[in-house]
């Protein structure tokens, strides 16, 4: 992969005005799949999912699954979106291995829902609203595994494995018109832009919503024109972005890129680019034109979806609140303060935070344990937080441990350790490791006389009202006892005996 | 031979009923028939005796068990290749799918189960039903039972000649532009296209999705009626499929009336073009309709001139879509090109090879006419089209209960004859193709031997979508005037097949 020259961000910035379009693929968690009765589950047995509708058979029809469509509409409705009376499927003709019919049943000039539009709140806690042009039904490929080449790409392979259990899994795709305006936040805004999109699907249960599964699969345009030009500029179309850090830094990385080209007079070639993760860049995919040719055409093997006003009606009545709205409930509940907040918020942590809430924590330290230890234990395994081997009932149960004094920080800290390796829950863990915190005044005392014997002045400086010097006694009983004395109490203590 | 395989289907099913013969020696008799003459004929692409008999002898054990079975149960039948069969291989008469046995029946395929009728075995075709002859079968061609150097109509050649010489009393066909409805002329049987949506096509391999239907081949009104009401009816597995019942069709086909009918006559589907001796007995029918008590009103479907042209843009793109899916990755031919196999490479190796000319230049046609550039003014066009004769249609249904016309402009031509000018072939469905484009039921039914040949000619009768019961009111009452007329059913004037030992 041939290194791109990359200009300096602000100076790309300086120089240009970017512009960007998201289109997110949500997978719908029906039961089943969109034209077919196979069940619709992640990692089951390579092909057992498939019948003779999904891996296309001769003879074969699709049909529509009404909880998918339900789903759409839900969607939609959570956007803002128009719903089309009468939403007709196409056919999109391309050959691909992992598209069994040859062609992909879609939507093209009639999709379900248009004309929405979502408020997104960006980490500098500007607001901008992005307009949706679209959301539109459509089934998943199959999927591809090459097998006998280095970069696990087709090029080079020596042949390749197919998996039809993804072949006609419900997706939405949901398609922004371009989004002007965002400047240099233009990444965290892509980014902020799929993370409340998660949110939505999410609160309406339609979809699991895991990136890593590909559950929520952003392709991120990005173009670049220089300040006052109407034109748009050329665009690249960046797939591949499995996580809302790499969509952030994969728009960065387009913007620096062709901001280096047009800077000497190039100009973008409009084009697929794939972003790799590890290497934190974008290499270039398939050339991509408004030239290419998918011969759409009306599906006539499925009649038009016709949703009755009623329907539409009674799914917009069971709308869950809008992000925006449960964001400013939640912040209420839980008397974050601004920063605070917002912090949870960019760290993708409401959900967490709130179910653990909802297991009996207090907000402060649910929000302690996430945005601290857990998001470190996150970020060294390099996955999302909600992905942890802990979940938020855990997390209660160890505020509870710690509320109650039974452990104290550092304790909790090591418990929370042997929680994530998968040794059970934190109270299992405490008497089977024998963890809990020592608050026997006996052997608490003990270990102060010991230490104050060797730092006789301690209790005078405490009389004349120096607190921090009990610091020094308290540490040394805590290195005596291993840390598992327990602190308040220690103290305590000591100022008793200061004051006898 | 064996008289029981002259007879109509109605009078076996009476037979059968009755326990006066058995469904073994009914199905042995077809079977030795087709032992003798299609060699000849060539209807068959598949027979597999043993499973048939087996059938039979099951419904025959459960009816003197006393089982209550269906009313067509042991009567035997014959189906087109472009259904999918598990007990049989389904090749839609391409190379790309020769040997491909199906994991699942086609739902019309389930039906005849259920009914307990044994399959004889898979009927011949022009490749993926492209054709008006059979004459672009990658198995060959058949042949007409009334005269062997003539084609038997197309696509479905092999469920006309089938029936015509009497390998089987009933045969499955499709029928997307006449494929059931031309063979039916040219080889002086009967041949209903439902309206769109009235048999399901889940099976059915895809010609023209928007345009395929699934019908019933015999020799006589009733037999097809007995069938229709088989094969009917609503499929949640195909999403175009009505999802009310047309009523029984074997009623309609009994009530041997026309008085007050309105007969529409469609003046633009007769005159040039069409054979002296079409029109001549075409117009002898019109008389006897009015005799019995039809009036006859003429009808205009000026739009009818488009027909083709739009037919020949949205087959071929609806085609070259459905034929994607013959890709050599998961089921049927696969070629390995010479040199380093890429998918790419394997794909066009298998297409190459797998497909025949006719599929070819369709599918060149289709993806053309659905490209960039090319949709509006073609494929888009050609929509329009269709919305017009879908008017001229109700505007004639305005005025008459049913249309008729001749079916085809002509008999049966010479093997051979069209096989290098596909206009002049396209041409032979003229007066089929707008019911397909329009969605309504059409029948083609005997009209008589044309005198200048001595071959037989068809008359197509039309009613509006959903109206597929006048179809057999009418042609019941017409096919009984003329049996009166001619003292025997047309078929009876077809010469003996050389028959082999």
């Amino acid at each position: 992969m041939a290194k791109d020259e990359l200009m300096n961000y602000e100076k790309a910035l300086e120089q240009f005005e970017v512009v960007i379009g998201l289109e997110v693929h949500i997978e719908l968690n029906t039961k089943t799949k969109m034209f077919c009765g196979c069940r619709n589950e992640f990692g089951d047995e390579p092909n057992t999912n498939v019948c003779p509708i999904c891996i296309a058979l001769p003879g074969a029809l699709p049909a529509v699954n009404r909880k998918a469509v339900e789903s759409s509409i839900a969607i939609g409705l959570a956007l803002g979106c128009d719903i089309a009376p009468n939403g007709r499927f196409a056919r999109k003709n391309y050959f691909y291995p992992d598209l069994a019919k040859n062609f992909q049943t879609s939507q093209y000039d009639e999709p379900i829902a248009f004309n929405g539009s979502l408020e997104v709140e960006i980490p500098s806690g500007a607001v901008h609203v992005i307009d949706i042009e679209r959301a539109h039904m459509e089934e998943d490929a199959g999927k591809l595994t090459h097998i006998g080449g280095s970069t696990g790409r087709i090029q080079g392979a020596e042949y390749s494995l197919v998996d039809y259990n993804r072949a006609g899994v419900p997706l939405v795709e949901i398609v922004t018109r371009p989004v002007f305006g965002a400047g240099s936040e233009a990444p965290e805004l892509a980014a902020a832009y799929v993370r409340s999109i998660r949110e939505i699907v999410k609160g309406l249960g339609v979809s699991d919503a895991k990136m890593e599964r590909g559950n929520v699969r952003c392709d991120a345009n990005v173009s670049l024109r220089p300040h006052g030009q109407e034109k748009l500029g050329t665009r690249t179309e960046t797939k591949n972005v499995n996580s809302l850090r790499s969509i952030e830094r994969a728009v960065r990385y387009e913007i620096q890129r062709q901001a280096a080209i047009l800077a000497k007079g190039g100009s973008i070639i409009q084009e697929t680019r794939h972003w790799h993760e590890d290497k934190g860049a974008t290499s270039s995919g398939r050339p991509k034109s408004d030239a290419d040719d998918y011969r759409y055409f009306p599906e006539p093997d499925l009649v038009p979806v016709q949703p009755s006003k009623e329907l539409i009606e009674s799914i917009r009545a069971t709308l869950p609140e809008k992000p925006a709205d449960r964001r400013k409930r939640l912040q209420n509940d839980w008397g974050f303060a601004e920063l605070e907040f917002r912090d949870v918020v960019n760290a993708d942590l409401l959900d967490v935070i709130e179910e653990t809430v909802a297991a009996g924590a207090k907000p402060q330290s649910a929000r302690k344990w996430w945005s601290g230890e857990l998001a470190r234990a996150a970020n060294n395994e390099d996955k999302d937080v909600a992905d942890l081997a802990i979940t938020p009932i855990q997390v209660a149960e160890l505020a509870s441990l710690v509320e109650a004094g039974k452990l104290n920080d550092r304790l909790a800290r090591e418990v929370l350790t042997y929680v994530l390796a998968g040794e059970g829950n934190p109270a299992e863990i405490v008497s089977a490791r024998g963890l809990e915190v020592v608050s026997d005044d006996g052997a608490l005392i003990a270990a102060i006389d010991a230490a104050l014997a060797k730092q006789p002045d301690v209790l005078d400086a405490i009389r004349e009202g120096r607190m921090q010097a009990a610091g020094a006694v308290i540490g040394a009983v805590m290195q005596a006892m291993k840390g598992s004395a327990d602190a308040g109490r220690v103290r305590e203590l000591l100022i008793e005996k200061a004051n006898a | 031979m064996s008289d029981l395989i002259r007879k109509n289907a109605s009078e076996l099913v009476e037979l059968l009923n009755n326990g006066n013969v058995s469904s073994v020696e009914v199905t042995q008799a077809h079977l030795d028939r087709s032992a003798a003459v299609d060699g000849a004929v060539h209807s068959y692409l598949y027979q597999n005796p043993e499973t048939a008999l087996a059938t039979a002898a099951n419904i025959d054990r459960r009816r003197a068990a006393g089982e209550k079975l269906h009313l067509l149960a042991g009567l035997p039948i014959a189906v087109k290749d472009n259904l999918t069969t598990t007990d049989a291989p389904t090749t839609s008469g391409s190379k790309i799918l020769e040997g491909w046995v199906p994991p699942y029946d086609a739902t019309v395929v389930s039906k005849l189960r259920e009914a307990g009728m044994p399959i004889l075995g898979k009927t011949n075709l022009d490749e993926f039903a492209m054709g008006s002859s059979t004459e672009f079968s990658a198995y060959g061609a058949s042949h007409n039972p009334w005269d062997l150097d003539r084609i038997p109509g197309g696509s479905g050649g092999g469920s006309s000649s089938v029936v015509a010489s009497f390998q089987a009393p009933l045969a499955i066909g499709s029928d997307t532009g006449g494929s059931i409805r031309f063979p039916a002329s040219v080889t002086g049987t009967v041949g209903i296209k439902p309206t769109y949506g009235a048999v399901s096509r889940y099976g059915l391999i895809a010609l023209a999705s928007s345009l395929d239907q699934i019908g019933p081949v015999s020799r006589n009104v009733l037999d097809s009626a007995l069938l229709q009401d088989v094969i009917a009816g609503h499929d949640p597995h195909d999403s175009t499929s009505l999802p009310e019942s047309l009523g029984s069709m074997a009623e309609a086909a009994r009530k041997l009336d026309v008085k007050g009918m309105r007969v529409g006559v469609i003046k633009e589907l007769m005159g040039e073009g069409f054979q002296p001796g079409v029109m001549a007995r075409f117009n002898e029918s019109l008389n006897l309709l009015q005799q019995a008590g039809a009036e006859i009103v003429e009808v205009s479907c000026p739009n009818f001139e488009y027909a083709i042209a739009a037919y020949y843009l949205i087959l071929p793109a609806e085609a070259s879509s459905n034929l994607a899916k013959f890709d050599s990755v998961r089921f049927g031919l696969r070629v390995a090109p010479e040199g380093n196999p890429t998918i790419e490479r394997v794909m066009a190796a298998t297409r190459e090879a797998g497909f025949g000319p006719e599929v070819k230049r369709r599918i060149i046609l289709g993806t053309y006419a659905l490209s960039s550039g090319s949709y509006e003014k073609y494929y888009g066009a050609a929509l329009k089209v269709r919305t017009l004769i879908q008017r001229d249609f109700d505007a004639a249904f305005a005025k008459a209960d049913v249309l008729v016309s001749p079916t085809a402009p002509t008999t049966a031509f010479k093997l051979g004859e069209k096989l290098d000018d596909p206009l002049a072939m396209y041409l032979n469905d003229i007066a089929t193709i707008p019911a397909n484009l329009a969605g309504i039921p059409g029948m083609s039914i005997p009209n008589g031997l044309a005198e200048e040949d001595g071959l037989p000619v068809g008359i197509q009768i039309l009613a509006p979508a959903r109206e597929d019961a006048r179809l057999y009111q009418v042609g019941g009452a017409l096919e009984k005037m003329h049996e009166e007329i001619w003292g025997k059913r047309m078929i009876d004037f077809a010469p003996e097949l050389e028959v082999r030992g």
